[in-house]
C-alpha cells in the first residue's frame, strides 16, 4: 500500500487533502467532523481584526448546474469569519491540541498595516497552529475595503505583507494567490521575494454565475441586487492547473512549495495538481456539495493509483508533469497525427462529421458508397482533435501518430527529427542554424 | 384444456373495486417532470442528419425539439413538433416509437437505451396544449373551400394544413365526436383525461375549420355533391369493415368485434358498467388484439389469451406491445387458428382451434386441434375498406388491393379528390402515417388551388 502521508513545509498530515479556508472550516464543530471523517488538515476560515464582519442575510451562493443538477461551478459572496476572534482562537487551540497529527493552518486577513499583522500573528502563534495562510485572494467584499484580492493584485503589497509576516513570526507562511490578475507569476514571484514558504492557489475567480431574467439581476440576488462573487468548483480546475504549472516551471519560483486549489473533486484531480508540483491540495466545493465522506474516495483512489503506478510515496510523482509543460513555440512541429475512427465502436451520430465540416477542415465523410459512414479523409485531416472532443463514445476516435511515409495532406515526408517554431522558416525571428 | 360442459358463460360488469378501475386505466407512461425532461433531453446527441428524424413518417426535427427542451424553451419545442405533425401530442402517446424514432436512435445502437423521444415529445406538446398558446396563424384567406371526409388523424391533419394556407374547410364525420381512432380506438390508458378532444380543440383553434358530425358518406353526403360544392375533396374515412373469422359459430352471443368493444370502452364514463368475460380469447396479432386483450384483463377477466395463427415475428403488434400484454397477464399463443366456436343456448362457451404451420410461405393447419374454454371471443383480425358509399353516386374511384389508389401526393384517380390514412392502399396503418398523408395531401391541394 502506497504511503499517502504528506509533509508540506514540515507540516505533517496523514494525507495531502486539506480543507480550504472557507465555510467548512469556520468553527470547531465542522473541523472536528472533518477530522473524524479522515481529512488530513484544514486551513481555518480567515480571521480578521476588530469587530467581526457581517454577512448578508440573504443568499450567499450561486451555482452552475449540469442537466441533472450536478454542481459544476459555485460562486459565493460570503466574507471572512463573522465570529469573534477570541472564539476562533480558543477553538483553534483546542482542536490542534486534540488532533496533533492533522495539519492546522490559520488563514489571515487584516488591513495593510504592519502593526495589524504583528498583533494578529502574536495571537495566532499562541494557538499552536502549524502555519498561516495569507488571504490575498478573496475577490468580493473584503477587496472593497483594501484587503484580500486588493492586496493580491499588487505584487509590491504581496511582497511587503509577506515580509512583515516572515519578520514577525516563525510560523510557516503560505501566501494564497488570487487568479484575478493577468500573470500569476508576478504575484508568486512577489511572495517568493517576500520570503514566503509556499504559495497556495487559486483563490476564487470574479464571477457572475447567471442573470435572473425575470428579476433582471445577478444571482444570487439580495433584495433585487446582486454583486460579483468568487467562482470555484469543478469548472475552475483547468484555470487553476494552468496557473499552478506557470509557477512550478517559472525559473524564479521553481521549487517554491505549492498547495494546489481549484475544483479538486476526485483523487484524479488531486493527482493532477500534484503532478504539476503541488505538495498538498486543498478542497472546498466538493466537500460543500457532498459532505466530508468524500475523503474516503480521495484517499483510496490516490492510494490505488499509486500502487498501480508503483509510486511508494507522494514525492515519487509530485512535479513529474512539470517538465512536460512547455511553451507553444517548443512543440514538435514534425509530429504528425491523424484521427482514426473505430467503425465497430462508431454509433453513427455524425457529430464528428458536422463539427469538422461546418467548423473545421472538411476531413470527415458522412456517406461512403451511398451508406451513412463516417471516415477520416487523411488528405484533409490536420489532427486537431476536435472530432475526438465531440465524439460521445470514449476511444471511438483516436489520434494516431504517423511515423513513416508522407503526410497525405502536405505531401511532405514524415521527418523523425524534432523541430519547433523557433527554427521554422516561416518564423521571421527564427534562429538560424549554424552554417 | 378441455371443454367443461358444466361451466356457464360468465360475462359481467363490476368485476373490480371502484378504485381498481382508475388504477388500471391510469396513464400508462406518466409524463416526464421538468427535471426528468432536462435529464433525458441531455442524452440526445443532436446527431447530424439524425436517423430518428429520417425514421419519423412526419419528419419531425427531433434533435431540434429535444435541444429546445434542454434549453428551457418548451414552447419552441412544441412548435417544432407541430409544424411537422399537428397531432404530435397523440403521436407522442400512441406511436410505436420502438419501431420508428427510438429504434433509429444512435443510443439504441450504442447501449440499447434510446433517448425517450416519445415522452419528450409529450412533454413539449403537453406544455403548449396546457398553455393554450396559438402558434399557428392562417395565411390570407383564399376563398377556396375544401371538403374533408373523416375527422380522424388524416382528415384533421389535412384540414389544419389547409386552414393554415387560408382555405376554408368543412370536415364531415359519421360519428358524434371528431378524432376518429384517436377518440374511438386506442387503449384507454394511452390517452387519458379526454386528450383526444383536447387535441381536436387545439387543432381547431386555428379557425376556418367546421366539423359536421353525424354525416356518413353515402348517407347524408355523397362524393358527387362534395365534388360539386367544393374546390377539392379529401377522403380520410378509415376502414369501416371488420374482417370475418370465417369460422362456424361466429354469430354466437359473446363473440365480439374488438374495434367496437374498444370504442365502447373509450366512450364509457363508468368502466364498471362494461361487461367482460371470465375467460377471454382474442383472435388476431395486431395492435387491436393487444388493446382488446390488455383492457379485458384490466377490466377483471380471469384468463385472457391471444391466439395468432403465425409466429411472434409476424405479429403486427410491436415487441413492446407484446410485452405489455404479457406483463399484464395475457397469454399469447402462436401458430394456432380458430376452427369453430362452440356454443350452448346460443352463447359461446369454447373455441376449437387447430395448430398451424408455414410451409414455403403458405400457412396450413396441421390437423391437430385443441379446445379452449371461452365465454367471450374477440375478433381482431383486421379491418377492411368499404368502398360502396364512395362509388355509389359518382364516377368510380380506382382501388388497389381493396383500398383507394393514390399517387405520391395522395391524389386519387379523380383529379379533385385526394385521400389518406388507413383507407388508401400501401403504407402502414399508423396514426403518424395518417397525419403525414393529410399533410402531404393538403400541400398538394394548396398547390393546385393556388395555381
Amino acid at each position: 500500500m502506497a504511503d499517502i502521508s504528506c509533509n508540506f513545509l514540515g507540516i505533517k498530515s496523514p494525507n495531502p487533502y486539506w480543507l480550504a479556508s472557507a465555510p467548512p472550516t469556520d468553527k470547531e464543530y465542522n473541523v472536528v467532523r472533518a477530522f473524524e471523517a479522515g481529512w488530513g488538515g484544514v486551513v481555518w476560515k480567515t480571521l480578521g481584526e476588530g469587530d467581526p464582519v457581517v454577512n448578508v442575510n440573504g443568499p450567499r451562493y450561486g451555482a452552475i448546474h449540469g442537466p441533472d443538477r450536478r454542481l459544476l461551478g459555485l460562486n459565493n459572496i460570503e466574507l471572512i469569519t463573522d465570529r469573534s476572534l477570541e472564539t476562533n482562537l480558543e477553538e483553534i487551540t483546542r482542536v490542534k491540541k486534540n488532533w496533533p497529527d492533522r495539519a492546522l493552518i490559520v488563514s489571515l486577513m487584516v488591513p495593510c498595516e504592519e502593526q495589524s499583522w504583528i498583533d494578529i500573528l502574536k495571537r495566532v502563534e499562541e494557538t499552536g497552529c502549524d502555519g498561516v495562510e495569507l488571504n490575498f485572494g478573496c475577490p468580493h467584499g473584503m477587496s472593497e475595503r483594501g484587503m484580500g484580492a486588493a492586496v493580491g493584485q499588487v505584487p509590491e503589497y504581496v511582497e511587503m505583507v509577506t515580509r512583515w509576516c516572515k519578520t514577525h513570526s516563525d510560523l510557516p507562511v503560505i501566501v494564497k494567490l488570487t487568479p484575478n490578475i493577468s500573470d500569476i507569476r508576478q504575484s508568486a514571484r512577489a511572495a517568493h521575494r517576500g520570503g514566503a514558504d509556499a504559495v497556495s492557489l487559486i483563490n476564487t475567480i470574479n464571477s457572475i454565475v447567471s442573470i435572473d431574467l425575470d428579476a433582471m439581476a445577478p444571482n444570487p440576488t439580495v433584495d433585487g441586487k446582486g454583486t460579483h462573487g468568487g467562482y470555484c468548483g469543478p469548472a475552475v480546475k483547468p484555470i487553476a492547473l494552468s496557473m499552478v504549472s506557470e509557477i512550478a516551471r517559472d525559473p524564479e519560483t521553481h521549487g517554491l512549495p505549492i498547495s494546489g486549489i481549484g475544483g479538486v473533486t476526485t483523487w484524479k484531480d488531486a493527482a493532477e495538481f500534484m503532478a504539476l508540483g503541488s505538495g498538498s491540495v486543498q478542497v472546498c466545493t466538493a466537500a460543500m456539495t457532498y459532505g466530508f465522506k468524500i475523503i474516503e474516495e480521495l484517499n483510496a483512489g490516490l492510494s490505488n493509483w499509486m500502487d498501480e503506478q508503483g509510486y511508494d510515496k507522494l514525492d515519487d510523482f509530485i512535479g513529474r508533469a512539470v517538465p512536460n509543460v512547455t511553451d507553444w513555440q517548443y512543440l514538435n512541429l514534425n509530429y504528425i497525427a491523424k484521427a482514426k475512427i473505430d467503425q465497430d465502436a462508431c454509433i453513427k451520430c455524425g457529430r464528428c462529421h458536422i463539427a469538422c465540416e461546418d467548423t473545421s477542415h472538411q476531413a470527415i465523410t458522412s456517406m461512403v458508397d451511398g451508406v451513412r459512414k463516417f471516415e477520416v479523409i487523411d488528405d484533409e485531416c490536420v489532427g486537431c482533435n476536435l472530432c475526438v472532443s465531440v465524439c460521445p463514445v470514449e476511444d471511438c476516435i483516436t489520434m494516431e501518430q504517423m511515423t513513416e511515409g508522407s503526410d497525405p495532406r502536405t505531401n511532405k515526408p514524415i521527418d523523425p527529427d524534432y523541430a519547433n517554431w523557433t527554427t521554422h522558416p516561416n518564423n521571421p525571428s527564427a534562429v538560424k542554424a549554424a552554417e | 384444456m378441455s371443454t367443461n360442459a358444466g361451466s356457464r358463460p360468465d360475462i359481467q360488469s363490476s368485476r373490480l373495486e371502484d378504485e381498481d378501475y382508475s388504477k388500471n386505466f391510469s396513464d400508462i407512461h406518466p409524463p416526464l417532470s421538468k427535471h426528468e425532461a432536462f435529464v433525458e433531453a441531455d442524452r440526445c446527441y443532436f446527431c447530424y442528419d439524425a436517423p430518428c428524424t429520417v425514421a419519423c413518417p412526419t419528419s419531425i426535427d427531433i434533435p431540434m425539439f429535444i435541444r429546445q427542451i434542454a434549453a428551457d424553451n418548451p414552447k419552441g419545442s412544441a412548435k417544432t413538433i407541430f409544424e411537422q405533425n399537428i397531432l404530435g401530442g397523440m403521436c407522442a402517446r400512441v406511436c410505436p416509437t420502438e419501431t420508428l424514432c427510438e429504434q433509429a436512435c444512435v443510443r439504441e445502437e450504442a447501449e440499447g437505451k434510446p433517448v425517450k423521444i416519445g415522452l419528450l415529445q409529450r412533454f413539449a406538446t403537453d406544455h403548449l396544449l396546457e398553455d393554450g398558446d396559438k402558434i399557428f396563424k392562417r395565411a390570407a384567406l383564399t376563398g377556396k373551400r375544401v371538403a374533408v371526409v373523416g375527422a380522424g388523424p388524416a382528415g384533421l391533419s389535412c384540414a389544419h394544413r389547409l386552414a393554415m394556407h387560408g382555405h376554408d374547410v368543412v370536415v364531415y364525420d359519421a360519428r358524434e365526436k371528431a378524432g376518429g381512432l384517436n377518440e374511438y380506438g386506442i387503449a384507454a390508458y394511452k390517452s387519458v383525461d379526454n386528450f383526444a378532444q383536447k387535441e381536436v380543440e387545439f387543432l381547431l383553434s386555428i379557425g376556418g375549420i367546421t366539423i359536421e358530425n353525424g354525416n356518413r358518406l353515402g348517407e347524408t353526403i355523397s362524393l358527387a355533391d362534395l365534388r360539386q360544392n367544393f374546390d377539392a375533396v379529401f377522403l380520410g374515412m378509415g376502414l369501416a369493415g371488420i374482417n370475418a373469422l370465417r369460422a362456424e359459430g361466429e354469430d354466437l352471443d359473446g363473440v365480439v368485434d374488438a374495434v367496437s368493444y374498444i370504442a365502447d370502452l373509450r366512450q364509457a364514463t363508468d368502466l364498471s358498467k362494461i361487461s367482460v368475460g371470465r375467460k377471454v380469447v382474442v383472435i388476431g396479432g395486431g395492435m387491436t388484439a393487444v388493446d382488446a386483450a390488455v383492457q379485458t384483463k384490466l377490466l377483471g377477466a380471469e384468463e385472457v389469451t391471444i391466439l395468432y395463427r403465425r409466429g411472434k415475428e409476424q405479429m403486427n403488434a410491436s415487441e413492446y406491445e407484446q410485452e405489455l400484454a404479457q406483463t399484464n397477464g395475457v397469454t399469447i399463443r402462436h401458430w394456432i387458428k380458430p376452427n369453430k366456436l362452440i356454443g350452448e343456448d346460443g352463447k359461446v362457451v369454447a373455441i376449437e382451434c387447430e395448430y398451424t404451420e408455414s410451409k414455403n410461405g403458405s400457412l396450413s393447419g396441421t390437423g391437430e386441434t385443441l379446445t379452449l374454454e371461452a365465454d367471450m371471443v374477440f375478433k381482431a383480425i383486421g379491418q377492411n375498406f368499404v368502398a360502396a358509399p364512395l362509388n355509389g353516386s359518382a364516377e368510380a374511384i380506382e382501388l388497389d388491393s381493396g383500398r383507394i389508389r393514390v399517387d405520391e401526393n395522395r391524389r386519387t384517380s379523380l383529379g379533385d379528390v385526394w385521400a389518406g390514412g388507413d383507407c388508401i392502399a400501401g403504407g402502414e396503418d399508423l396514426t403518424v402515417a395518417a397525419v403525414e398523408d393529410g399533410k402531404v395531401a393538403a400541400e398538394a391541394i394548396n398547390d393546385v388551388l393556388s395555381a
